[in-house]
């Protein structure tokens, strides 16, 4: 069956099968060749830096690539797995890039060894390849440290243990997020923090263990990587440290892990991120010199004069380096040199400063950690409880280290003392809080042009500036022509405030951000203007007429069909297709593929009679489960798609809109009638608010609630929109409250005196909201957005108000309740069919 | 139009789709993601999007722009008025 195991074989980056790409026949190129064993973050950089001096009328290119992907931003890979970024938005060169660039690409390719005297290259498709000259750049993987059980007799590891390193390892982990429950994670570094907090996204059980007695402990401090811990355990991560993996077990599948200490913990995915190895094997067997990597001199040759390396798999005066920067400045280096762009280019090595989200806590390191000599000056701001901790290091009147945790704003000076060893304040306490008196914060403007904004590029303010002076009009442009942003991307705010500053707010705004669909390159007002002058009623039309080249977008589909209902009512022209599965059947989709269907109960209120029409129906149609919802209604869920139209008859009750993005259910409390606090009939009002604006469709759901006095049993305070009685005949109404995964109380609207004002002004603000919201924008996100002042002014305008009006009631004539209508004949002949035949639904155990 | 339905061919549950430009399409039922029912997905000329957790896969190659897939494809065509799937 496709779907299990193997995952996702797509090559990142690649081109369509079939497509080749002719070069010129070997014997005719005069250009020397140049041979990159790598096609990583150095190795295709160093071919990027290569064109970039013209180096393809030199040279011809030929890069191998152990994986068969194009080349991608390895850095990203975190948010990958996180599902914050998309796999396709990381892909930095794509096979068509190294054909349009005339570079020969041998991807899915590994070299074994290098033939140094005959100057040639054997890989393990049997090829040889002649070669001029040799860059390795091949990078590290992931350690797995001696471990009983970790492997199989074939030597492969054990199924349900992963590496993190390349996005095949990735997707296998995204993979399993589906199936697992529990993970453990080895390895307290940045890598095993950031799959520990990724994987716990998921919804996974984390666990990490750590055989250091403090997180990170390669660069922070044991007090700082204490804090670290507390808000690593705050995310609900456990961690136990200074202790050692000794066993994996499990025969098939991974099912756990057994510590030194005999402690077991159980899993069903293992990760491995407990430090990373130069990839040398290729450099030893070619006889080259490799101590823990690839030994380089100042112009990254190796012991052979044409044999060089780069990345992570070089070491240079004894360091080797596991970031991109010191990566890509090889890259930059060894173009000049090869080239002779500039023969004499040397390295001297990097100062590394790393700027890094870790775990979502902000990190920022530079030199050393703690004090190593007896007259450093050390100074330390620790805050458990905020989760900050600040430490700077000082010898001889220059900064040699710097920590911040929790907070990065001071990074921008440090990084500048640091780098270029600018003069420090007398007042060393300056260097890590801004103190009201003085002089403040290094804002962007003051910035001197040479500090460094982009770590990972090396991008100056300096170079941000210029772009901006050279034309480029947006945050993007800037990032494609500097690539300040393009590495782990944790400066792009910075790299924003400076373009915004330069341009002096002139800057164009990614156009894309203001549609209301994504399909459609329009703003919501645009697009409602075109609408109605164009007249199109149906989704297909809108397409047809607005979309670039008309054609259809499938995730513009839902947003499309909503807007349209608000704009024409019972004019709009309906498509099954332009609707999502919950609106073209009428009820919510459920994990199996089942639905649920919840009757309509208006105010929360019901009757015996209704209550045994609802069991009686749950009876005979098998519901697995019958539940009262948090909206104060009944929930008949697990119900097979053919069986809605049926049970809608027998119900004999409307549509209770519980899957929509529309209005849902008005929840009231017992009000005056029964209770001893009650200062109005909250019952009533809520029955007639739900009557009049039920089913109203808008860009995002409405629960609303009304409450007959300020002790709130019916929690209207955090509603879309919400009606306390305060006395006398008098109501508050509350709009923008929010208790889902945002918590908010609403803003107080206005204070009424008759449910009569309570009605219109509610239509008034819906209205409001549907118009001018965006797709999917809740009232929590939209009233701050907007402001409430701007909506008391539009309410306080007549001529506004009777628009709304008249805009709200067109929507409310177009009621029909969706049951009645397609229980007695479906609107398509399939609406009803099942979409799994062959699966015996519900899934789920009758409670 | 544009709408999905799902069928049952040979022993094999295959979800078929008539886009607005009149292709046919047949594609595994079930979603490879978590098996989300594809037939109530939502369409246009280039991807299918999963009703459950809103995964697009391509018709060109079945591959998805997350890291579920690839969906498996069927070639199908209209016969006097049958569709026929072939695996
Ligand atoms: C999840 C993750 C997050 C990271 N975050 C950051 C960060 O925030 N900041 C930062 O500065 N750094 C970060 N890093 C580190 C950064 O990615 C590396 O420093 C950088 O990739 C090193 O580049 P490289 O070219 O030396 O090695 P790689 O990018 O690993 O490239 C080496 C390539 O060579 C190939 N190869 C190896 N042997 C052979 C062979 N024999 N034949 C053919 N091909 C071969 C490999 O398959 C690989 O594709 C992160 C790394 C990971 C994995
Ligand atoms: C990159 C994007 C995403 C990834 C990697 C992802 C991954 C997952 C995984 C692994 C599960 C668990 C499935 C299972 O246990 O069977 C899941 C469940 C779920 N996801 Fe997603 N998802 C993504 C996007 C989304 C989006 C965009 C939504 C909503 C709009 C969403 C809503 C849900 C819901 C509601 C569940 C619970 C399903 C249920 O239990 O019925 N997901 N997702
Ligand atoms: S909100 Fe006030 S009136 Fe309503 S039930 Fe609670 S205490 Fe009674
Ligand atoms: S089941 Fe298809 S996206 Fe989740």
């Amino acid at each position: 069956m496709a779907g299990m195991g193997g995952g996702d074989q797509r090559v990142l980056g690649g081109r369509p099968e079939g497509v080749t790409s002719l070069h010129v026949d070997d014997e005719l190129d005069t250009r020397s060749r140049i041979v990159v064993v790598g096609n990583g973050m150095a190795g295709a950089r160093f071919v990027e830096e290569v064109l970039d001096r013209g180096g393809d009328e030199q040279f011809c290119l030929t890069v191998f690539g152990d994986e068969p992907h194009g080349n991608y931003n390895r850095i990203m890979l975190s948010p990958v797995l996180a599902g914050e970024s998309d796999e396709d938005e990381i892909v930095l060169n794509s096979h068509d890039w190294y054909a349009d660039n005339g570079v020969i690409l041998r991807a899915g390719v590994r070299v074994e060894r290098i033939d140094t005297a005959a100057k040639q290259v054997h890989a393990d498709d049997g090829s040889v390849t002649p070669y001029d000259h040799l860059v390795l750049a091949t990078g590290s993987y992931s350690w797995v440290p001696p471990m009983a059980g970790v492997r199989r007799d074939d030597g492969s590891l054990l199924p349900g243990v992963h590496g993190f390193r390349t996005i095949d390892e990735t997707r296998a982990m995204l993979e399993a997020t589906g199936r697992c429950r529990r993970a453990v994670v080895m390895g307290g570094g940045l890598l095993g923090l950031e799959a520990a907090r990724a994987l716990q996204g998921h919804g996974l059980q984390v666990e990490l263990v750590h055989a250091m007695p403090w997180l990170m402990n390669a660069q922070l401090s044991r007090e700082a990587g204490a804090i670290l811990e507390k808000s690593v355990e705050q995310l609900g991560i456990t961690v136990h440290l200074d202790v050692l993996a000794t066993e994996v077990l499990g025969d098939e599948h991974v099912e756990g892990v057994v510590l030194k200490d005999g402690r077991r913990l159980d899993c069903d995915l293992l990760v491995v991120a407990a430090g990373v190895r130069p990839h040398t094997d290729v450099a030893v067997r070619s006889g080259l010199e490799v101590e823990r990597a690839i030994v380089v001199d100042d112009q990254l040759r190796t012991d052979d004069p044409d044999v060089y390396a780069i990345g992570e798999c070089a070491q240079h005066r004894g360091s080797v380096y596991g970031l991109v920067a010191p990566a890509w400045e090889h890259a930059k280096v060894l173009a000049d040199v090869l080239t002779g762009t500039d023969p004499d280019a040397e390295y001297h090595g990097s100062r590394t400063a790393t700027k890094l989200k870790v775990a979502g806590v902000d990190v920022a390191v530079m030199g050393v950690s703690t004090p190593e000599r007896d007259d450093d000056e050390f100074l330390v701001i620790s805050e458990p409880k905020r989760g900050v901790h600040l430490s700077v290091v000082i010898r001889d009147d220059k900064l040699v280290g710097a920590t911040l945790l929790g907070d990065t704003r001071k990074v921008a000076f440090l990084t500048q003392a640091f780098d270029r060893g600018a003069p420090l304040p007398e007042e060393r306490i300056r260097l890590l809080v801004d103190l009201s008196d003085g002089a403040e914060e290094v804002g962007v403007a003051e910035m001197p042009a040479g500090s460094q904004v982009c770590n990972c590029n090396g991008v100056s303010k300096g170079d941000i500036c210029g772009a901006v002076a050279d034309g480029c009009g947006s945050v993007g442009a800037v990032m494609d022509r500097t690539r300040a942003g393009k590495g782990c991307g944790s400066c792009k705010s910075l790299v924003k405030q400076i373009v915004e500053w330069a341009a002096d707010g002139d800057v164009a705004e990614d156009p894309a951000a203001s549609w209301y669909v994504p399909g459609i390159p329009l703003a919501k007002p645009a697009l409602m203007a075109a609408i109605r002058e164009q007249d199109l009623r149906s989704v297909s039309a809108v397409f047809a007429a607005l979309a670039p080249g008309g054609t259809e977008d499938a995730r513009s589909k839902m947003g499309l069909t909503s807007l349209l209902k608000l704009i024409w009512g019972a004019d709009f022209v309906p498509q099954k297709d332009g609707e999502f599965i919950n609106d073209r059947v009428h009820a919510n989709i459920q994990r199996d593929g089942t639905f649920s269907v919840v009757p309509q109960m208006k105010g929360g209120v019901t009757t015996p009679a209704q209550l045994r029409r609802i069991a009686d129906v749950a009876e005979k149609y098998e519901v697995p489960m019958v539940k009262v919802t948090g909206g104060q209604r009944i929930d008949l869920l697990g119900v097979r798609k053919e069986d809605l139209p049926a049970m809608w008859s027998d119900l004999g009750m409307p549509s209770g809109y519980a899957y929509g993005k529309s209005m849902r259910t008005v929840k009231t409390c017992v009000g005056s009638d029964f209770c001893r606090f009650g200062l109005d009939d909250s019952t009533q009002l809520g029955i007639d608010l739900e009557t009049r604006f039920q089913g109203i469709e808008s860009p995002a759901k409405i629960k609303m609630a009304v409450v007959g006095c300020p002790r709130n049993c019916a929690e209207a305070y955090v509603k879309d929109v919400g009606v306390v009685a305060v006395g006398a005949g008098r109501w508050e109404i509350y709009v923008g409250g929010a208790a889902g995964a945002t918590v908010r109380k609403g803003d107080l609207l206005a204070t009424v005196s008759s449910g009569q004002e309570v009605m219109t002004l509610t239509g008034r603000f819906l209205q409001y909201y549907r118009e001018n919201a965006n797709w999917l924008e809740r009232t929590y996100d939209f009233v701050p957005r907007v402001g409430l002042e701007a909506i008391r002014e539009v309410l306080d305008d007549e001529a506004a108000c009777a628009e709304l009006d008249a805009g709200i009631q067109r929507s409310i004539d177009a009621y029909t309740d969706p049951w009645g209508q397609d229980a007695a004949e479906p609107a398509t002949p399939g609406q009803f069919r099942p979409a799994l035949p062959l699966v015996a639904l519900p899934q789920v155990p009758v409670r | 139009m544009g709408e999905g339905r799902a069928f049952v061919v040979a022993g094999v549950q295959v979800a078929v789709f008539r886009l607005r430009d009149g292709s046919l399409h047949a594609t595994q039922a079930a979603c490879p993601h978590a098996g989300g029912p594809l037939a109530d997905g939502q369409t246009d000329v280039d991807v299918l999007v999963c009703p459950l957790h809103l995964y697009a896969y391509r018709w060109s190659d079945g591959g998805s722009s997350g890291p579920a897939g690839p969906l498996r494809l069927y070639p199908v065509r209209a016969v006097d008025g049958d569709l026929l799937v072939t695996a």
